[in-house]
């Protein structure tokens, strides 16, 4: 029997369900059957043109179909497909009457060119211009539109569907946000206004603006050809990361109000750190110092050490600049672990699902825990010498694994790492 | 049943150290406060004809944001917010302070950035004249779009602005979720302030008002004023609410850490609720802010009521059916005055309860229908109410130190 309460006293927080969807497929078991198998769910993408594109692929989530189609219905329809196999899981509250708060992961939302295209057209005149879209926007014709449009449109969604307690929170803290909505989780559970909390992150937005935004940022790849090799994080030839789609929700609670339910304990969020980093709004401080403070806090969280990891779910995303960066922030805070500790990145298969990552890979670091088997960084041919991680390469590893950590770096600064455990300590 | 908690009495003592505001009648609590006295209300009813807006109050954004690349890399909602959160670290007296900026925690309610509306407005008429080759849309946006555009149109940019230029090192973190974003924001700061998570917050959102690009949306659901403007109370036959340009930030700080540092509070944070209601029958919104009104610590001061009411129906009248049950309190409306600043509004009505309890005295009624009250006296409790025009519903309750 293990103490309810972590070595500083606050409830210890405990993980009973997940679901989770990505390129790679729908739910836990064929995620993590091509996770480990090495298979790449990037494409190239055939849900819109592609023509004069830099970059022509992605992990898109085309087995999921949403009519009429916006990225923010994708978005909604995997968050609610991701909750109901977390939920049947966790078998927590009853059908429509989730225990808890929810806290949400979820791209921006805006109206998308689909929509902005049929006012252009209803307009019916050759010069249009905002005046005259917004002298036929009126009248009811479109009022669907702004429902579907307003920020918190998914998360009411999901807390009507589910029935979540109080006001449903939608966060974006950029690449970070799946990771940032388990901690408002695990905050809320410490400090004992709930027993229970429903996180989910969820990202549907490869749409020809989103593709085009990152690619003049420069940040994706453009080696196309073929797209499954696209996404190599940690090779001296990447060269940027993959848009992805995908989802993932977890249904937290804390480990007194779990086991006194009989619920099966899938692991536990040991800890969660974060810290701004105000040194740029897409780069990181060339000193990696808020990066190693984000890690630093994330063990002091946990009351763990370095020595207590023995894998790093990496956010590598497989730009120059990030995964260079995560290994020197990581050598500041592992020392000579950094060398040691097997390291991977689920972004090589999965691509990066933005919004979602933070979850999406919390999720496959507790599969990662259950089944003591590390999945393979792919496309691991030609490793940059200027990283000496103990890269998972290309073949999926059995390895005994305790702790995870698990990291998200985001633009605005944004940085977040989490520790996850088998048991709790 | 779990309910959105409200801080525990006995937990540690939360308060306003700190209040910054840009909005259509000015910056500084002074020039907002002189405003408020005056009556005065700076609407535009021509510049978005027939779409009326609470313009901004031109400020020298130099004063806050030095460097004019930063001030390029930024869209006007995120200029504001990062001018009215610099004036908010001015008034709490921690600008500059490397300590305790290295660790405040921020908590941001955001919308996104505006569109190019050229951007958009050249391709639809391009594609009206005829232009409808696959990848048209692709190559447009790819030669057009300004590459940094993206930055400034990100919800959490606006964070990442605010500690790139005045130099934030602690956490951050966005909320999104129109009007009861704001609220969220406060009841998460608070929180964490009062369990002992945090020790000081920079909360608060920003809103520009003035873009054609929101009004769109909002028209899809015919929310937007027209033609004329009327006090919010005043728009039953002719509802609607007109956008409003403002950024309003507070800082949150634990008593003791407030104390240590002989900062003077404006006022406590005691509580903030939030709730979705169903909205599924009339009543329903009503039947929520009840039951957020009976979860607020009980109140035996001199109280009065600070509204984020839209003017947007049917939540209006759902909002005043609840005010007619506390009729004995003033109320104030900050839509009337301000316009409606969407994430904004709840901070907004956070700082002006602060503001009228430091300063002794509600801001008078501005109204035609004998909704708002005089109040005499000084007010030692204000109930802030932020109900959302089509989701969201929280309050908090501002109380004297």
């Amino acid at each position: 029997m293990t103490a309810p309460r972590d070595k500083l006293g606050r409830p210890v927080v405990v993980v009973t369900g997940m679901g989770i969807m990505t390129s790679l497929g729908a739910g836990k078991a064929d995620n993590w059957a091509k996770l480990v198998a090495g298979e790449s769910g990037i494409r190239t993408i055939t849900r819109f043109p592609i023509d004069g594109l830099k970059t022509t692929m992605a992990g898109t989530v085309d087995f999921v179909s949403v009519d009429p189609f916006s990225s923010t219905a994708l978005s909604e329809r995997m968050a609610e497909l991701v909750t109901q196999e977390a939920l049947e899981q966790a078998g927590i509250g009853a059908k429509a009457d989730f225990p808890g708060p929810l806290f949400l992961a979820v791209a921006p939302v805006e109206v998308e060119w689909p929509q902005r295209r049929e006012l252009g057209r209803a307009v019916g005149q050759l010069d249009i211009t905002y005046d005259d879209l917004l002298r036929i926007s009126g009248g009811g014709k479109y009022s669907a539109y702004h429902h579907r449009f307003m920020f918190g449109s998914v998360a009411a969604h999901l807390a009507e569907t589910f029935g979540t307690k109080g006001s449903p929170i939608s966060l974006s803290t950029a690449c970070a946000s799946g990771a940032t909505s388990i901690q408002l989780g695990v905050e809320a559970i410490r400090r004992g206004e709930t027993d229970a909390a429903l996180c989910v992150a969820t990202d549907g937005t490869v749409n020809p603006e989103a593709l085009v935004r990152f690619s003049l940022l420069s940040a994706l790849s453009t080696q196309n050809d073929p797209p499954q090799a696209a996404s190599r994080p940690f090779s001296k030839n990447r060269d940027g990361f993959v848009m992805a789609e995908g989802a993932g929700a977890l249904v937290l609670e804390s480990y007194e109000a779990a086991t006194a339910r009989g619920a099966k304990i899938l692991g536990v969020i040991a800890g969660c750190g974060e810290l701004t980093d105000s040194f740029h709004r897409t780069r990181s401080s060339p000193d990696g110092k808020p990066i190693i403070g984000c890690m630093n806090k994330t063990l002091a969280d946990a009351g763990m050490t370095p020595d207590q990891i023995d894998h790093i779910n990496a956010h590598g995303t497989s730009t120059p600049e990030n995964d260079k960066m995560e290994f020197n922030t990581t050598s500041a805070v592992f020392g000579e672990l950094a060398q040691k500790i097997p390291v991977t990145s689920n972004k090589s298969m999965v691509g990066h699902t933005i919004s979602a990552a933070g979850a999406v890979e919390a999720i496959f670091s507790l599969l990662t825990l259950e089944h003591q088997r590390i999945p393979p960084t792919i496309n691991y041919e030609t490793p940059d010498p200027t990283i000496l991680f103990n890269v998972v390469g290309n073949k999926a590893r059995d390895a005994r694994v305790t702790a995870v950590m698990s990291n998200s770096f985001g633009f605005g600064g944004q940085n977040a790492s989490l520790i996850l455990t088998r048991e709790p300590a | 049943m779990t309910d959105t908690p409200a801080s525990k009495p006995g937990q540690t003592e939360v308060w306003i150290t700190g209040i910054g505001l840009a909005t259509s009648l000015g910056e500084g609590l002074d020039a907002n406060w002189a405003a408020l006295q005056e009556k005065r209300i700076n609407v535009d009813e021509k510049g978005f004809a027939p779409y009326v807006v609470h313009p901004l109050m031109p400020v020298a954004f130099d004063n806050q944001i030095p460097k004019k690349g930063d001030q390029r890399q930024m869209e006007a909602w995120q200029r504001i917010g990062t001018y009215a959160a610099g004036l908010a670290l001015d008034s709490a007296g921690i600008k500059g302070n490397k300590d305790i900026l290295s660790k405040i925690d921020m908590v941001i309610a955001a919308g996104g950035g505006e569109r190019d509306l050229n951007v958009d407005s050249g391709v639809l008429t391009a594609e009206a004249k005829g232009a409808n080759a696959p990848g048209f849309l692709n190559e447009r946006l790819m030669s057009d779009l300004r590459p940094t555009l993206f930055l400034a149109q990100l919800s959490n940019l606006l964070a990442g602005n605010i500690a790139i230029v005045h130099g934030l090192g602690g956490t951050s973190r966005t909320f999104m979720g129109e009007e009861v974003a704001g609220a969220d924001a406060a009841r998460i700061a608070l929180a964490r302030i009062a369990s002992g998570e945090s020790d000081i917050a920079l909360v608060g959102g920003s809103h520009n008002g003035e873009r054609k690009d929101l009004l769109v949306l909002y028209e899809f659901g015919d929310f937007n004023l027209k033609d004329k403007f009327a006090p919010v109370w005043a728009r039953k036959d002719h509802p609607g609410f007109a956008l409003g340009s403002a950024g309003a930030f507070l800082v949150l700080e634990s008593r003791a850490h407030a104390e240590a540092r002989g900062a003077k509070p404006f006022a406590k944070l005691t509580s903030v609720v939030a709730d979705l209601a169903r909205r599924k029958q009339p009543g329903d919104m009503a039947a929520t802010l009840e039951k957020l009104w009976g979860k607020l610590p009980k109140r035996e001061g001199k109280s009065a009521i600070i509204s984020g009411a839209t003017g947007a129906e049917p939540a209006t009248s759902e909002e005043r059916g609840f005010l007619k049950n506390h009729a004995d309190l003033p109320v104030r409306s900050t839509g009337t005055v301000f316009g409606h600043a969407m994430e904004t509004q709840f901070p907004l009505g956070i700082a002006l309860a602060a503001l009228s309890i430091s300063r002794g005295a509600l801001f008078p009624p501005n109204d035609s229908t004998g909704t708002e009250i005089e109040m005499q006296g000084a007010p030692t409790q204000i109930v802030v109410v932020g109900a959302g025009h089509w989701r969201g519903e929280g309050m908090a309750l501002v109380e004297a130190v």
